[in-house]
């Protein structure tokens, strides 16, 4: 059924008129254009599509689209502020935690949603609130590291 | 698409390249200066990389010097994740003496890249570097000599750096790249033997960089073929059959009438729906009726061993030595094993996927491709076009390790944007993704061999089925050896296969690892002087002491579920070694890696970040088929359709990597992308054993068969 439903995202605030049943994922990937957000497996298993909710991660590829009525959405586009990488993106670059990328945006969100929970986990921690992301090129030990590096960063200045 | 590719893929697989005149194309290049070549020339470089010479009319742009300065580098190399992006960069600024970010890599570009036969084996570092580097030279040398002529000075007294041409007695007296290029368009052919660079006057090769293409993947903006947006483009569902060939025998599309936008295609069995949501079109393509008639089944993952065993009708000598009677006669102790290995799916995040658009006669696509002119190929077969008319765009890949060699989603969505006329979209769903996968094939190694009672190998007898022979050539030292790899060129397998990351070695070094391990159990010698004691060749001797050395061999041992295992290998020119430590739970039969070092003599490394992040994907990635991965099936039906029954290696099984790359800057630069993976079955088996002397004999080594591996004793 064709609704309109209204949220912020990227910090706009946005109004659609959709039918309401159709996938978060894909219509931010198709309707709005925001590729980033990739599709992987399509049943919750891979975090590939992994967004932010008011600030919970969410598997975007298993939610209706009405899900996101009234509320923030953080696409992987959004996390950049006017040209200033986050401190997260930074330390992916500089540990090198990516090969092919495709996993990359899922990696990022889910650890930006980790963090904002979370702000000095151990190792331990980060590897319990990322397992359920999937790297096929093998970058996870580097993105422990770069999560790391990216909460200490965090810590003293930018708030997320 | 062929089946039972599983012979044909190799490392010793190289270009034949397909000659086409591109003098037009060179016509509507830009200015500046091109380095050209024929192909007809190219012998000449590349140690008889391209032997089979079509026409000697053909030329090839592999960079350009525009106008402004800046450098195109032209190769039909793709980006997947291996770093090329980055390493071809480096060799080229280094050879043209201009920095990293002066460089724009055109990758994959059917029309403006030249002929390559695709993006596997290890090969872009080992052949393309050497041709990327004479044509670099090239145009420093023209370079140099306009600089001359520009500034009134003798070439010896130049110098270039950074884009710069200097006089060395003055060098305020300098001209730039751009300068020289401004207004001009030479077209330089390749000479025989351009000037390159000897490997103590590099500045950028073998220095690590971080990746170029970063900034675009964390942010979201690196396109994947499924990111194109066209306008009016649709997304395409095909129906898909229940098992592999299984014939459709009705079909009732009746349900899709009341969808509305809905567009239907139809070609004999091939049906596809069009919507432009994608996920309203793969709802619409669940409603299709259709019937099936399914052929009877002829094995499933547990009985094709047997079956293929039966079917192997094929044979191929590898390489023989001495007398396996006299090897026989001289062994005191002998060891018969057979080994198994399961069919493996290459899995990558990004599932195949290809998007298409006709402009009058013309289609212009973007395929998540390893093979962008074999797809060109395919296209202007199927839809009977010149080939010409189908230009393969530039896009990134969300990973490859062989499986986007087969473009079987290229050649659905061309046929779909042609029925349709619409512009289209196909992103193959996790499930088809995992039922059209080029499985790493199903495969059993024989091997029977024998060894003196003071621990040397006397005898080595060994056949491989279905994997191939890659990885199968001995480099221990065995007096009386044959190897042997066995297959049939048709209906083996119940599904296509095809190249896997490392094609065959994984399973070739698995079963001569552990083969190796058993005698050296049974010599009652430590498995690393055992190995030290049974070879000659020196490479192989510098990287196992190497790895010995950073694990810090032997293990101190204390009680408790660890184990250490050891196993090396060569692929694609690289000598590998790698050190295991891992904790058995003996109850639950769960192992965790610890710990791995690995060792890697890849020749000169061109960028050693790159090539240590290469093995940190193999070893992390070959923890998978080590452990867990296995296509499950019943004959043509494939059973695994996602990640949940299918699991690869996660955050929390991945252990601690230590790499060391020995300095080889003098030898040629060799394969990196894949050589790592090959030793991590047979490491963690090896180590499984020393923890609990419970012998895995089948990939993956799951926790029921270490189970039962350790209740059997
Ligand atoms: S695509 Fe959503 S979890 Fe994999
Ligand atoms: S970088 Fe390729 S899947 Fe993670």
């Amino acid at each position: 059924m064709t609704e309109t439903i209204q949220f912020e995202l990227n910090g706009k605030p946005m109004e659609m008129s959709l039918d309401s049943e159709r996938t978060l994922l894909w219509v931010l990937r198709s309707d709005l254009g925001l590729t980033g957000t990739k599709y992987g497996c399509g049943a919750s298993h891979c975090g590939a599509c992994i967004i932010l909710v008011n600030m919970k991660t969410v598997r975007s590829c298993m939610y209706p689209v009405w899900y996101i009525k009234g509320k923030k959405v953080i696409t992987i586009e959004g996390l950049s502020k006017n040209g200033d990488l986050h401190p997260l993106q930074k330390a992916f670059i500089k540990h090198d935690a990516l090969q092919c990328g495709f996993c990359t945006p899922g990696m990022i969100m889910n650890a930006y949603g980790l963090l904002h929970h979370n702000p000095q986990p151990t190792v331990r921690e980060i590897i319990q609130g990322m397992d359920q992301n999937l790297c096929r090129c093998g970058s996870y030990n580097r993105i422990i590291d770069a999560i790391q590096t990216a909460a200490k960063e965090m810590k003293g200045g930018r708030q997320i | 698409m062929k089946k039972d590719k599983y012979l044909k893929i190799d490392s010793s697989d190289i270009n034949t390249p397909f000659a086409m005149d591109r003098r037009e194309f060179l016509k509507s290049l830009g200015g500046g200066i091109i380095i050209v070549f024929s192909i007809g020339e190219l012998s000449v470089l590349g140690g008889g990389i391209l032997t089979k010479v079509q026409e000697s009319s053909d030329l090839n742009a592999y960079l350009r010097v525009k106008e402004d300065g800046r450098i195109d580098c032209y190769t039909g190399k793709i980006e997947m994740g291996q770093g090329v992006i980055t390493s071809l960069a480096q060799v080229l600024a280094d050879e043209l003496e201009v920095s990293l970010d002066q460089v724009d890599m055109v990758m994959g570009d059917t029309e403006l890249c030249p002929y390559d036969a695709g993006t596997w084996g290890s090969l872009t570092t080992r052949f393309f570097d050497p041709i990327l580097r004479a044509a670099a030279a090239e145009a420093r040398a023209v370079l140099i000599e306009l600089a001359a002529e520009h500034l009134k000075i003798s070439k010896k007294q130049l110098e270039a750096s950074e884009g710069v041409i200097y006089d060395t007695k003055n060098r305020k007296n300098q001209v730039t790249y751009a300068q020289l290029t401004k207004g001009k368009k030479i077209l330089k052919p390749l000479s025989e033997k351009p000037p390159v660079k000897t490997p103590s006057e590099f500045k950028i090769i073998g220095k690590p960089e971080l990746k170029a293409d970063a900034l675009a993947k964390v942010t979201g903006e690196a396109k994947y073929a499924g990111d194109i947006r066209l306008p009016g483009m649709l997304y395409a569902k095909i129906l898909r059959p229940p098992a592999h060939g299984a014939r459709l025998i009705s079909l009732d599309a009746s349900a899709l009438e009341n969808i509305e936008g809905i567009e239907v295609v139809r070609e004999k069995d091939f049906f596809a729906v069009l919507h432009k949501s994608p996920e309203i079109a793969g709802e619409a393509i669940n409603k299709v009726k259709a019937e099936y008639e399914v052929p009877e089944p002829k094995a499933n993952d547990e009985t094709i061993f047997k079956h293929l065993l039966s079917v192997a009708s094929e044979s191929n000598l590898v390489e023989e030595g001495g007398n396996l009677k006299e090897g026989r006669e001289l062994s005191d102790i002998t060891v018969e094993e057979e080994y198994l290995d399961g069919y493996v799916a290459h899995a990558p995040i990004e599932t195949h996927t290809a998007t298409a658009k006709f402009e009058g006669d013309k289609i212009t696509m973007w395929v998540s491709t390893q093979t962008p002119f074999g797809t060109r190929q395919a296209i202007s077969e199927t839809l009977n076009m010149p080939l010409q008319n189908v230009h393969i765009k530039q896009n990134f890949l969300g990973g490859g390790f062989g499986s986007k060699n087969y473009n079987q989603q290229a050649i659905e969505a061309a046929r779909i944007t042609k029925l349709s006329g619409k512009p289209v979209q196909l992103v193959w769903t996790r499930g088809e993704e995992f039922f059209y996968d080029m499985f790493r094939p199903a495969a059993v190694v024989k091997i029977n061999s024998g060894i003196t009672n003071s621990g040397k190998i006397t005898l080595w007898d060994y056949g491989v089925y279905f994997a191939g022979a890659r990885g199968s050539q001995l480099f221990y030292d065995i007096p009386h050896n044959r190897t042997m790899a066995y297959g049939s060129a048709e209906g083996a397998h119940p599904f296509g296969t095809g190249a896997w990351r490392a094609p065959a070695n994984n399973t070739n070094t698995f079963a001569r690892e552990s083969q190796i391990d058993i005698m050296a159990w049974k010599a009652g010698v430590d498995p690393f002087e055992f190995r030290l004691n049974n070879m000659k060749d020196e490479r192989m001797i510098r990287v196992l002491k190497a790895a010995a050395k950073k694990f810090g061999w032997p293990p101190v041992k204390l009680p408790g579920g660890k184990g250490y295992g050891i196993a090396c290998g060569v692929d694609a020119g690289s000598y590998v070694a790698q050190i295991a430590e891992v904790e058995v739970d003996k109850e639950t039969g769960q192992v965790q890696v610890k710990r791995v070092v690995c060792a890697q003599d890849m020749g000169q490394v061109v960028n050693p970040q790159g090539a240590i992040l290469q093995i940190e994907g193999c070893i992390t990635m070959g923890l998978g088929y080590a452990l867990t991965e296995d296509v499950k099936f019943n004959w043509g039906e494939v059973k695994t359709r996602n990640f949940n029954t299918y699991e690869i290696t996660r955050f929390s099984w991945t252990p601690k990597i230590d790499t060391v790359l020995i300095d080889a800057q003098d030898s040629p630069p060799q394969g990196g992308g894949e050589p790592p993976i090959i030793c991590v079955g047979g490491v963690i088996a090896n180590a499984i054993f020393d923890a609990t002397r419970a012998r895995l004999f089948q990939l993956p080594m799951t926790p029921e068969r270490i189970l039962a591996a350790i209740h059997k004793g």
